[in-house]
This record gives structure tokens, C-alpha cells and sequence, in this order.
């Protein structure tokens, strides 16, 4: 959105460097001036489309359950005889081993019909999220999203994936690129591959992107998933910049994202670092719920979530050796992270509370 | 041209089949044991190449071409693997040195195998000929295949007139392989290790055959064939989609489960399995082969999924064929509809 760079009290924030109330002085702010100036900009709302309608329709019977044709009792016979006999054949599909996989591990099957529709009631009831600037999404060839990272769990990453798959008129499917973590975990790692994640790498994210594919990658990495609730939406360093280079390579543009509601979700506290070096982990939260209450401190807080995808910044125009050049690499750098900070706060100022 | 390792199918198969080539004059067969089948018109010599006699064998036999099939992951009867290792490493560098010697060498071909990649879950998806692997394996076969391909760089530094081939083969898979993954996959019941679903590539033998014939001609018009070049087949199959092709019922097993598995199983003689294929089950494999399609000019016969479908039909139905379960399932799609149910449905991925 290109009005996200004119709000003033955003550049004054910036500027001043503010600490972690910032952001929460900010909503304080962007909620009393909302009731003063009426309702918030409904700028780039995204409408639901035709092409994805019917999709959105099946899901309250799909993610009920794993399986399709079980019970669709209330629909029409007509229909009900259709998603029984579309579910047998899925069946049979999958237990004759009669599926596609591409080289990555993704199984597009696996994921529209099952994994995605176990993530959407999550994304439509529990999180409600709303996306924006859906439109700022190439609807062909390659594309790299990049986002904040926040919510102790890489909850964000899965939220965006369903929000490009069903919000996008093309139905596109994101890649998301995820830490090395993912994959030495068991189970992780093999939904991971499934829902078409890899590694975070220059090679693998190349390949998607010369593909054509629309990667999506969290720069920040641990460094923002893992950072204490205080500095929340607070952006933290983009790792060493290697996704603009990967970019300027594929010459894809650059889509920056900016995801509110998911800092939130589970509010760290504290890092048990003792613990998380035994276990091997880059952190191990402490919430005010987790891990007191056990599983039950485990459930993420029911924030309402915005995902608002930015004006892509084109990479086509540099010269082939620009790659190589680490000047405009930071350069460029900084200007998608100034572009997602910016428009995070531009949502903070929007949004009414942290659950509505 | 001088073969080694032709005592194996491959090797057998791949001798048979080169004879027919109007380019090729004579080949000498080598190996330590006499084989089993026919080597069509071929002279067979029975030569340890892990001896110096090599060098006095490819002296006499005066051959232009070195073909190097002797660099295995399974030990030939009742061989063991240390004996195994002496030959993939002791035998190369024996050959290399006769090659090295010999002035009428003009053509090396090396077969090798993509386990010079490791397998790590910190590797990119996919391994292309320059990818250097984030972990180096750490023993058997896939070390072996590493230091051998160190002797064949070395070789080929100090005869550069010698157009050097090294083909890392993807599993090699097809009626009569015998491959430790073949083995594997003749289990009746196979284990698997839980959370993991490893990305696997095959090639066929008849691919095999046919690329390892593009590495010991003069190459064609627009294509070389000296280099390092990824062989394998188009696609990759899942471990589980693998398994539910070949009607087989997989036990998860956790993973320090698995290695005790395997080491009871090893002791009972049923299979040989080493660590680094406990490994590729876990954590899967994938190349690029960018570079045999356009530098080596190779399009190879058969997808993975068609090598593994070749391979389905050698071996019989298993314990759950998959017609039977298709069957089982149209069943179900025919009964009448009121109070209709299907069984839900065991795994969904």
C-alpha cells in the first residue's frame, strides 16, 4: 500500500527508536483517533472470489473431519452422493501409493484436500484473519514474499500460506522457506515437505523461484520468533540479506509482507535458556499460561490477525551483476524491512483491539 | 576396452551389451571371481585389482578405454566389508596407477553414486554436481564412493589428456539390481523410521547400461562427456508412496529403534544395512540432473515412478497389494447409499 509511508507519527516513531511501548502507545493513540475520525480505511479489502468460493464453501464439512464423504448429512443428496464418491476416490488415490510429489516432497493433493482444510478453521474462526493487498501478489511467475516473524510458534508462516492459497483469485501456493530446526524434528519435517516447505537456502529458494514459484521467507528467523513479548512488532536484524540477492538473481520482485496479531498469540515472558540448551532448541518460552498449566498453557491466545501484503518492489531493473553488489543488497534490504515496519505500524494505529 | 567389476549383473550386462557397439573392438572383462552368467564374446580375466597384476592386465590388453563398475555398496557372496572396502578404495587407486601408467588410455569412466552427497536435514532439497555436502559421511559405502571420487580428481589432474567420467548414480533399481535398497524393498514388512518420509530418486538399469555406453564412446556432436554428472530418473517417490506401490505394510519405528533393528537383522543375515542407508530412509535424497540432460545429452528411459513400477512387477504382490485395496475401496463406492460408511481412512499422508 502506498499510503502505509505517509502516516506522520509513524516517521517520528521510527526515527526516535522508541522502546518497546512504542507500538502499544501507538494503538492507544490509533484507537482514540479512530473513534474521533469514524471507521478505519478499509483500504485494499479483500473480497472473496469467484474462482475460490466454492472452495471456501466445502470446508466447514472437509475440516470437520480428515474425511470428505463421511458426513455430509445436511447437504442435498445429489451433493452428498458427489463428496462420497470424490472421497473414495482420494481414498484410494492415497492407499495405492497414486499421487505426485515434486522434488521438494510437496504434495499438493495432501495439501488442498487435507492440511489445508485442517489450518482453516483456525485461520477463518479462531485467528479471523483479514487480508489486504492481496491484488500486490504476481497472479503468474516467481515472486518473493517476505514477512515479519513473530509468535514463539511459526504460526504465521502457515497463516499466510492459507491466506495466498484462498484469498488469491489464482489460488497460488506459497513455499514457505523454514529453519533447519523443521526438518530434524520428526513428524515436523515430514508435514513440513508435504505442505511444500524447504530449507531456507539460496539453492533451494532459487530453484523454486526459477521455477516460477511464490516463495516465502521470514528473514528474521529465530531472532524474531523467539524474541521476548516486550519487543513485540518490533523488527529485528533480516539475517544477512541473502534473500535479496536470491531475488535480484531469479529477478523476481519483492513482495514485503507485514503480519499483525500473531506477536500475541503466545506473549513470552521469558526464555528458559538452560532448558532450551538441553533440548536443543534456539528458546524455550515462558508464558504466563506455559508451561504452568501444562497442554492447556499451550493454546494460543484467539487474537484477530491482519496480513497485509505490500506493493512489490520490482528487482527486473538492476543489472545481472547487482547480486553481487552488498551496497544496494543492504540498500534494498532495508528498504523492504522500512516498508514492512512501516506498515505494521500503520495496522497497529488501525486496529481496535488485540481480539476484535 | 578394459570393464572391472563384471562378476555383478551390471557389470555382466553392461559388457554383453557393448560388444554389440561397431566402435568396440575388444573388451576385457575383469574381476576377482569368475561370473555366474556370460559375458558374451568378451576375455575374461580373473585379476584382483586390488593387486598390482592390474597394471600388467591393462598393459597387455592395451585398451583406449577404462570402464570402473567395481565401486559397490553390497559385498558379491559371502564377501565381508572391510574386503568390500579394500576394493572400492585400495582396487581404485590400484587401477588409477596402472591407468596413470598405461599411454594408451584415452578414456576413464567411474561409477559412482549420489551418496557422496550425504544425507542431512540441514542440506539443500536438492543436490546439484557443485553442492558441497554440510555433513561428509562417515563410513561405508558413501565414504568409500568419496574417497574414490578424491583418487579419480587426482588422476585426472595428472592426465589431463584423459577425458575423465564419473557418473553418480541415483539407486539403481529394475528386475535383476541388486542394490542394499532392492534388498530393502524385499522385505515383507518394511521399516521405516517414525516422523520421517524420505524423498527418494531411482534409476533404471537399463538407463544405467545405456548412460554408462554415452560415457565410454567419443561424445556425440554437442554433448561431452567428461565431468561429474547426477544420473537419475525424473520425479522422486515418498518412502511411504513407495511402500503402498509395492503393497507392503510399513512398521514406524522410532529411530534408535530402527539402528537396534538393523543390527539384530544383521547379525540374523536377513539383510546388510548400514548406517548411511538408515539415513537416506530418513532423511531422503535428491539430485539435480540438469547436467546430464544438457551437458552429457542423456534423457533417461524410465521416470523414478517408472523404474519403481518396473521393479513392483519384478518382485510380486506384498502383503496389501494396492489392486486389492483398490478393489476393497470401489467395494465400498458400490454399496447402496443410505447408511453408508466408509472405514476411516489409517494414515492420510
Amino acid at each position: 500500500m502506498a499510503d502505509a509511508k505517509v502516516i506522520p507519527f509513524d516517521d517520528d516513531r521510527s526515527r526516535g527508536g522508541g522502546g518497546g511501548s512504542t507500538p502499544r502507545s501507538s494503538r492507544r493513540r490509533g484507537a482514540s483517533n479512530r473513534r474521533a475520525g469514524g471507521e478505519p480505511p478499509a483500504v485494499g479489502e479483500v473480497q472473496p472470489l469467484p474462482g475460490v468460493a466454492p472452495v471456501r464453501d466445502d470446508d466447514p464439512v472437509t475440516h470437520e473431519d480428515e474425511r470428505p464423504g463421511k458426513q455430509a448429512g445436511d447437504d442435498a443428496s445429489g451433493g452428498l452422493e458427489q463428496r462420497i464418491a470424490s472421497g473414495l476416490a482420494f481414498l484410494r488415490r492415497r492407499l495405492t501409493g497414486d499421487y505426485e510429489v515434486d522434488d521438494f516432497g510437496y504434495d499438493e493433493e495432501l495439501t488442498d484436500q487435507v492440511l489445508m482444510s485442517l489450518l482453516r478453521p483456525l485461520y477463518e474462526k479462531y485467528f479471523r484473519v483479514e487480508v489486504k493487498g492481496i491484488e500486490n501478489i504476481p497472479a503468474e511467475g516467481g515472486a518473493l514474499i517476505v514477512a515479519n516473524h513473530s509468535g514463539t510458534v511459526p504460526m504465521d508462516g502457515l497463516m499466510m500460506q492459507v491466506a495466498v492459497h484462498d484469498e488469491h483469485p489464482a489460488g497460488r501456493h506459497l513455499r514457505l522457506l523454514a529453519a533447519d530446526l523443521v526438518f530434524v524434528l520428526p513428524v515436523v519435517n515430514e508435514l513440513a515437505r508435504k505442505l511444500g516447505h524447504t530449507l531456507a537456502c539460496a539453492e533451494d529458494a532459487s530453484r523454486l523461484l526459477e521455477q516460477g514459484e511464490l516463495v516465502g521467507v521470514m528473514p528474521e528467523g529465530f531472532k524474531g520468533i523467539g524474541k521476548p513479548f516486550s519487543d513485540r512488532y518490533k523488527l529485528q536484524r533480516f539475517g544477512r540479506g541473502g534473500f535479496v540477492s536470491t531475488a535480484l538473481r531469479a529477478r523476481t520482485p519483492i513482495v514485503p509482507c507485514s503480519i499483525v496479531g500473531a506477536e500475541e498469540i503466545y506473549p513470552m515472558i521469558g526464555n528458559a535458556k538452560t532448558l532450551a540448551r538441553l533440548l536443543g532448541l534456539p528458546y524455550f518460552p515462558l508464558t504466563p499460561t506455559f508451561p504452568w498449566l501444562g497442554p492447556l498453557g499451550a493454546v494460543p491466545l484467539p487474537t484477530k490477525w491482519t496480513i497485509q501484503f505490500g506493493e512489490p518492489i520490482p528487482t527486473d531493473g538492476y543489472p545481472p551483476e547487482a547480486a553481487e553488489d552488498p551496497m544496494l543488497m543492504f540498500n534494498l534490504t532495508d528498504q523492504v524491512r522500512e516498508q514492512i515496519q512501516h506498515t505494521l505500524y500503520k495496522l497497529l494505529v488501525q486496529r481496535r483491539s488485540v481480539f476484535f | 576396452m578394459l570393464v572391472t567389476g563384471v562378476a555383478r549383473q551390471l557389470g555382466g550386462r553392461f559388457v554383453r551389451r557393448i560388444q554389440r557397439d561397431p566402435e568396440v573392438d575388444r573388451v576385457v572383462a575383469v574381476d576377482a571371481v569368475p561370473p555366474e552368467h556370460h559375458l558374451g564374446g568378451a576375455d575374461f580375466v580373473q585379476a584382483d585389482i586390488r593387486q598390482p597384476t592390474i597394471a600388467r592386465v591393462l598393459a597387455e590388453s592395451g585398451a583406449d578405454t577404462v570402464v570402473h563398475l567395481d565401486v559397490t555398496g553390497t559385498p558379491l557372496g559371502s564377501g565381508s566389508r572391510a574386503a568390500l572396502k579394500e576394493t572400492n578404495v585400495i582396487g581404485t587407486m590400484q587401477l588409477l596407477g596402472a591407468c596413470q601408467k598405461s599411454p594408451h588410455v584415452k578414456r576413464l569412466v567411474v561409477k559412482s553414486s549420489t551418496n557422496v552427497y550425504g544425507s542431512a536435514p540441514r542440506d539443500p532439497a536438492v543436490f546439484t554436481e557443485t553442492t558441497p555436502p554440510k555433513s561428509l559421511p562417515s563410513g561405508g559405502f558413501a565414504k568409500d564412493t568419496v574417497e574414490v571420487e578424491g583418487y579419480v580428481r587426482g588422476f585426472a589432474r595428472r592426465r589431463p589428456d584423459v577425458a575423465v567420467c564419473v557418473l553418480r548414480f541415483a539407486n539403481i533399481l529394475g528386475p535383476t539390481a541388486d542394490s542394499p535398497l532392492a534388498s530393502y524393498f524385499s522385505l515383507p514388512v518394511l521399516p521405516t523410521v517414525l516422523g520421517y518420509d524420505p524423498r527418494l530418486q531411482f534409476v533404471h538399469e537399463d538407463d544405467v547400461i545405456e548412460v554408462l555406453r554415452i560415457g565410454s564412446h567419443e561424445p556425440r556432436r554437442g554433448t561431452l562427456n567428461s565431468g561429474t554428472f547426477n544420473i537419475a530418473g525424473d520425479g522422486v517417490l515418498l518412502l511411504s508412496q513407495c511402500s503402498r506401490r509395492l503393497g507392503r505394510p510399513t512398521v514406524p519405528l522410532l529411530l534408535p529403534a530402527v539402528t537396534w533393528a538393523n543390527t539384530v537383522m544383521r547379525t540374523l543375515g536377513m539383510t546388510d544395512f548400514s548406517p548411511e542407508q538408515i539415513r537416506l530412509l530418513t532423511h531422503g535424497r535428491v539430485v539435480a540432473t540438469d547436467q546430464m540432460r544438457d551437458v552429457l545429452g542423456f534423457t533417461p528411459k524410465y521416470t523414478t515412478a517408472e523404474t519403481f513400477a518396473d521393479f513392483v512387477r519384478s518382485r510380486g504382490p506384498g502383503l496389501l497389494p494396492p489392486e486389492a485395496l483398490a478393489a476393497a475401496v470401489d467395494r465400498i463406492a458400490a454399496l447402496p447409499l443410505p447408511g453408508s460408511s466408509h472405514p476411516p481412512k489409517q494414515s492420510a499422508n
